[in-house]
């Protein structure tokens, strides 16, 4: 054989593949999704999942897991839809608050060896309090900027499509292409090589904090964008699903070994489950199982490709 | 005092030590007025994420990576399916107990089938079976409550010397559980499977069976749990078992289990698990609202794992 993939890009075809299948599925379901306006029904929640799917992304990268994903991205939502919306400095200003303090504590557990489940555990409780504190009842308005940018129609695209492949493109010029994100993923790869080559890995580990935090909330804005008002709660699945997005786009917990292109269309690929079940008019019952079930498939399908692809190289 | 010093190397005894203060700092604020009922009540609160938190212990026991996160889901289903099969007959209790407890063998032998045949990540494998599972409840329970038979609801709700019986219980499933990871060869098997999983595997421990019976073990208690905490609130619901996930999570950390596996202990979970409801009545004391109440609970778990996690960096 002359051409011979990279690893990379054998990685990203399976996640691809499966989208591909899914969106087949939904279109031979229901014909008429396949038009522009059916297209950015379909994706519409997909931007702000594929965002924090980034920002776990960032965080796996170095080893770590954040289980405060959705309550972060619901408090953003909360902040978006009242303080950046009557007071947008007061508003900017606490984003970058959080910003700040994703950054302080991939410094604090880096500093003292902290499990990060732990930290992100306890995080999830604060941000959740602050949520309660801004929005005690559902309400809100998201900043008519904000909702004129996400209800934005592009010629040949919708708003969707053309979001995710510009968030898969900068996700994967920062991860893959800069040096910042070689030396991010090196400290998931072998931390103690990162240190010994002179890198400060403290650093390193508080930018990929900080990075994470910053994909967070523009999640939560396009959230709001999306929904018009918020709720503590908004968004509390996202943990879940932006760790599932990841391992489905051929993340791994481990050895920083991502890919952000991956990741955006294991986003899309959950999104679409959901769609993909409604108009397979399953009982709403078995909604949440049906989804459960596409995942366990999704992965049984990646597991054989890489046996195919193993017993390819060994001929 | 070498006693106290070697008391202050035990993990176990920082979850104790904060679980004593709150306390105290409650009934001060009461003027001692509600000592008896906040500590039964801390008892029987903690007695759920005491059961749970053991199974959770074994499976992170296991290693990096291992984590279920099932266990709300498999509680509701046991409740639910229980519950109606019990139908408030006194009678059915026993086949009740049977099927809660058939649930949970069933959910842990689905998860490891998942993780070993499909090698997808404990976390994602436990986490698309929890969808299933709930999904299951959803259609069995279809918004019905029944009661639980009488005996279970005065039993569940009621105390024995002033000690609440789910406590009791609790205490029982402990010292199994402490008996299988000190003294028997399944728990030396399961600490060394997560201090390296290659190293076990050369000395001959059998990783998969021993992997596959803590998974079962983890379901088990979880269903155990729904059984429990379903009878004791009066009827299943839906999302009964939704704060146990991180509950489970942290009653185990928060009790000087490592995180990266290995090494586990069960009174910790105790101390923790005291530790997470008193947390939560103080700040009630304290006349402090929701929002408020949750910012303090984070920021007192981190604490904890600050100072706890800061003090033996050497020690593994």
């Amino acid at each position: 054989m002359k051409l011979t993939p990279s690893a990379d890009a054998i990685r990203l075809a399976i996640p691809a593949l499966s989208l591909a299948v899914l969106l087949a599925a939904v279109f031979w379901l229901q014909p008429r999704a396949m038009s522009y306006i059916g297209l950015n029904l379909l994706f519409n929640l997909a931007v702000p999942i594929a965002l924090a799917t980034i920002a776990q992304m960032l965080i796996m990268s170095v080893n770590d897991l954040d289980l405060a994903m959705g309550t972060f991205v619901s408090f953003v939502a909360c902040v978006a839809a009242t303080f950046l919306r009557d007071e947008p400095l007061v508003g900017i200003l606490i984003l970058a608050g959080g910003v700040c303090i994703y950054a302080v504590l991939g410094v604090v557990i880096h500093l003292r060896g902290l499990p990060s489940i732990v930290v992100s555990l306890g995080m999830s409780f604060v941000w959740a309090g602050l949520a309660v504190l801004l929005l005690p009842a559902p309400g809100g308005q998201a900043p008519e900027w904000v909702r004129s940018l996400m209800t934005m129609k592009p010629p040949v695209a919708p708003m969707a499509i053309v979001a995710s492949v510009v968030i898969a493109v900068v996700a994967h010029l920062i991860v893959m292409r800069s040096s910042l994100g070689v030396l991010i993923r090196g400290i998931g790869g072998n931390q103690r090589s990162v240190e010994r080559a002179g890198w400060s890995v403290l650093a390193a580990r508080a930018a990929a904090y900080g990075l994470a935090g910053v994909f967070a909330v523009l999640a939560g804005i396009a959230l709001v964008g999306l929904t018009t008002s918020a709720d503590a709660n908004i968004a509390l699945r996202y943990t879940l699903l932006s760790i599932a997005g990841v391992i489905l786009g051929g993340g791994e917990f481990i050895g920083g070994r991502v890919s952000p292109i991956g990741a955006v269309i294991g986003a899309l690929t959950l999104t679409l489950a959901g769609s993909f079940l409604s108009f397979l008019r399953i009982s709403p019952d078995w909604q949440i199982g049906a989804q459960g079930a596409i995942l366990i498939i999704v992965l049984a399908l990646r597991l054989l490709l890489n046996r195919l692809e193993n017993r390819e190289k060994r001929r | 005092m070498r006693i106290v010093d070697r008391l202050s190397r035990a993990p176990w005894i920082w979850s104790w030590f904060a679980a004593f203060l709150v306390w105290f700092a409650t009934i001060m604020v009461t003027g001692g007025a509600s000592t008896l009922g906040l500590s039964q009540a801390a008892l029987t609160f903690a007695a759920f994420s005491i059961i749970v938190g053991i199974g959770q212990m074994f499976v992170i026991t296991l290693g990096p990576g291992n984590i279920d996160l099932s266990i709300p889901a498999t509680m509701t289903l046991a409740g639910t399916v229980a519950l109606k099969l019990m139908d408030v007959d006194n009678a059915m209790i026993l086949p009740g107990l049977v099927t809660a407890i058939l649930i949970g063998i069933g959910v842990g032998i689905a998860n490891y089938a998942l993780i070993k045949a499909l090698r997808i990540p404990p976390i994602i494998a436990t986490l698309s079976m929890s969808f299933i599972v709930q999904s299951a409840a959803i259609w069995t329970n279809r918004g019905l409550r029944i009661k639980p038979p009488s005996f279970l609801a005065d039993f569940t709700t009621s105390t024995a010397l002033g000690v609440p019986n789910v406590s009791l219980v609790a205490l029982v499933i402990s010292l199994i559980a402490w008996f299988l990871l000190e003294k028997t060869v399944y728990g030396r098997w399961i600490s060394a499977i997560g201090q390296s999983m290659p190293a076990a595997r050369m000395a001959g421990v059998p990783v998969d069976g021993t992997r596959f019976v803590t998974y079962v073990l983890s379901a088990v208690l979880a269903s155990l749990a729904g059984y429990l905490l379903a009878c004791f609130s009066g009827g299943a619901a839906l999302n009964m078992g939704t704060e146990y996930l991180l509950m489970s999570i942290a009653v185990v950390v928060l009790g000087g289990t490592a995180v990266a596996g290995g090494d586990s202990n069960v009174p910790g979970i105790w101390g923790a698990s005291l530790f997470m409801f008193l947390v939560v009545s103080m700040l009630n004391t304290y006349g402090l609202g929701a929002g408020i109440r949750l910012i303090m609970t984070g920021l007192i778990i981190i604490s904890v794992i600050m100072l706890a996690g800061g003090r033996r960096p050497g020690v593994r």
